[in-house]
């Protein structure tokens, strides 16, 4: 439990995924304009990624190792990725319609988001059984929705600020991202 | 120049349509590798040679690829080269893929290579397919080694492992730390939209490069849709 805990902190605040391992750019940065918004995003985010580690562990623990085609991992993780996103938008619409019209336009933009191939990976990477796979995908989702509502929240403000002409738009998205990042340092200690 | 002519191809990929300075395309390891010099030289040329190969084949492959399933074909194209590429990489440079790690694989879901492949390769005959993809791969290449200079200059003092700075010179370390990333990129397009605010093309809101940078997520959704209906 308490290796749990520490791979969930790890991976949401000291490693953020955004922050510090720059996956997930796309939507961090084009998608963070409204808090609303930001949080629909976040919210997608968590649910296909929490799903997506799962069944890549699982896809990996139990078929691709038996059967030694571990050098697949690439094509296989982002095939089931893709096929997943796609069933997840289609399962919604038929059975939770509420759900779908809060979540649905985030859904396709979610398989160019390289957080989740990229949090499949880190899985083989560092051997997690799909316990602590799961775990750690829903911790990486959980610290993208920290760290793209905050974004959000900073840029609505940001709005009313009188910003140089060159810094306007996306340079001083990069310099908020940049002073989030080293705040996020502060996390460092925490394990 | 004629268009679509390798010569055109190659101008369009490294100046007009840079991936990195213009489209702001392929964030993920333009941030992320650009360490130094050396790392964000080497993810060019890896990417390069993958962008290359992909639209190539795909090109090749453009009439046989029915048009509802060409974004998950395309998929398995580029992961399949990627996958080459990490064993090669492994095998014959193993200090570049050590310092690349994860990601080489996640070249896979760089939105350049799917995005030319979508916007060019899918539509256009083998040899210019090759040079666009050789093209924009240099220009991908000259954007991640001009960030990974800067960054190793005044993280490190050196260019390409060589020292530059004179030795009083204490490196700012936070220049090859994670924030140092994002200060300067942030810079390299403040620069950039200051060329364009004084240059003719006076018509380009500079906060427009915004949507560009989601552009990349949104455009491969709307394309996505579009097909997958």
């Amino acid at each position: 439990m308490k290796e749990l805990l520490l791979i969930g902190i790890g991976s949401a605040l000291v490693n953020n995924v955004v922050l510090s391992q720059f996956m997930g750019l796309c939507p961090f940065l084009g998608v963070s304009k409204k808090i609303d918004t930001a949080l629909g995003m976040g919210g997608a985010v968590i649910f296909v990624l929490t799903l997506s580690s799962l069944v890549t562990s699982l896809i990996y623990q139990f078929i691709l190792i038996p059967s030694n085609m571990e050098y697949l991992q690439t094509i296989v993780f982002i095939l089931v990725i893709a096929a997943l996103v796609q069933f997840v938008e289609m399962f919604l619409k038929k059975t939770m319609p509420a759900l779908y019209q809060s979540l649905g336009v985030y859904l396709p933009l979610i398989t160019t988001n390289c957080a989740v191939l990229g949090v499949a990976l880190v899985n083989v990477q560092k051997s997690y059984n799909v316990i602590q796979g799961t775990v750690n995908g829903l911790a990486t989702a959980i610290g993208f929705t920290i760290s793209i509502t905050l974004m959000a929240g900073i840029r609505e403000k940001i709005e009313y600020n009188d910003i140089p002409k060159s810094f306007q738009g996306f340079p001083i998205v990069l310099l908020t991202a940049g002073l989030m990042a080293i705040a996020f340092f502060g996390f460092s200690g925490l394990i | 120049m004629k268009p679509n002519s390798p010569s055109e191809r190659l101008y369009n990929g490294i100046i007009k349509e840079n991936p990195t300075f213009v489209l702001l395309l392929g964030m993920c390891p333009t941030l992320a590798v650009t360490t130094s010099a050396m790392n964000g030289l080497g993810m060019g040329l890896t990417t390069m040679v993958i962008l290359a190969l992909s639209n190539m084949f795909i090109s090749m492959l453009r009439k046989v690829i029915p048009d509802t399933v060409r974004v998950p074909a395309f998929i398995v194209v580029v992961a399949s080269f990627v996958t080459i590429v990490q064993f090669l990489l492994e095998g014959f440079i193993p200090s570049l893929y050590d310092s690349l790690g994860i990601y080489i694989p996640l070249i896979v879901v760089n939105c350049i290579i799917l995005g030319r492949a979508e916007a060019y390769a899918s539509k256009n005959g083998v040899i210019s397919s090759l040079f666009d993809g050789i093209g924009m791969g240099l220009g991908f290449t000259l954007g991640l080694t001009c960030i990974g200079i800067v960054r190793e200059l005044f993280g490190a003092g050196q260019i390409f492992g060589f020292q530059i700075m004179p030795s009083f010179y204490t490196p700012i370390t936070i220049f090859i730390l994670a924030p140092g990333a994002f200060f300067v990129l942030a810079f390299l397009v403040a620069f950039q939209n200051k060329m364009k605010i004084g240059s003719a093309k006076k018509g380009i809101d500079p906060s427009n490069s915004v949507s560009c940078g989601g552009g990349c997520a949104s455009c491969g959704n709307s394309a996505c849709k579009g097909k997958r209906g």
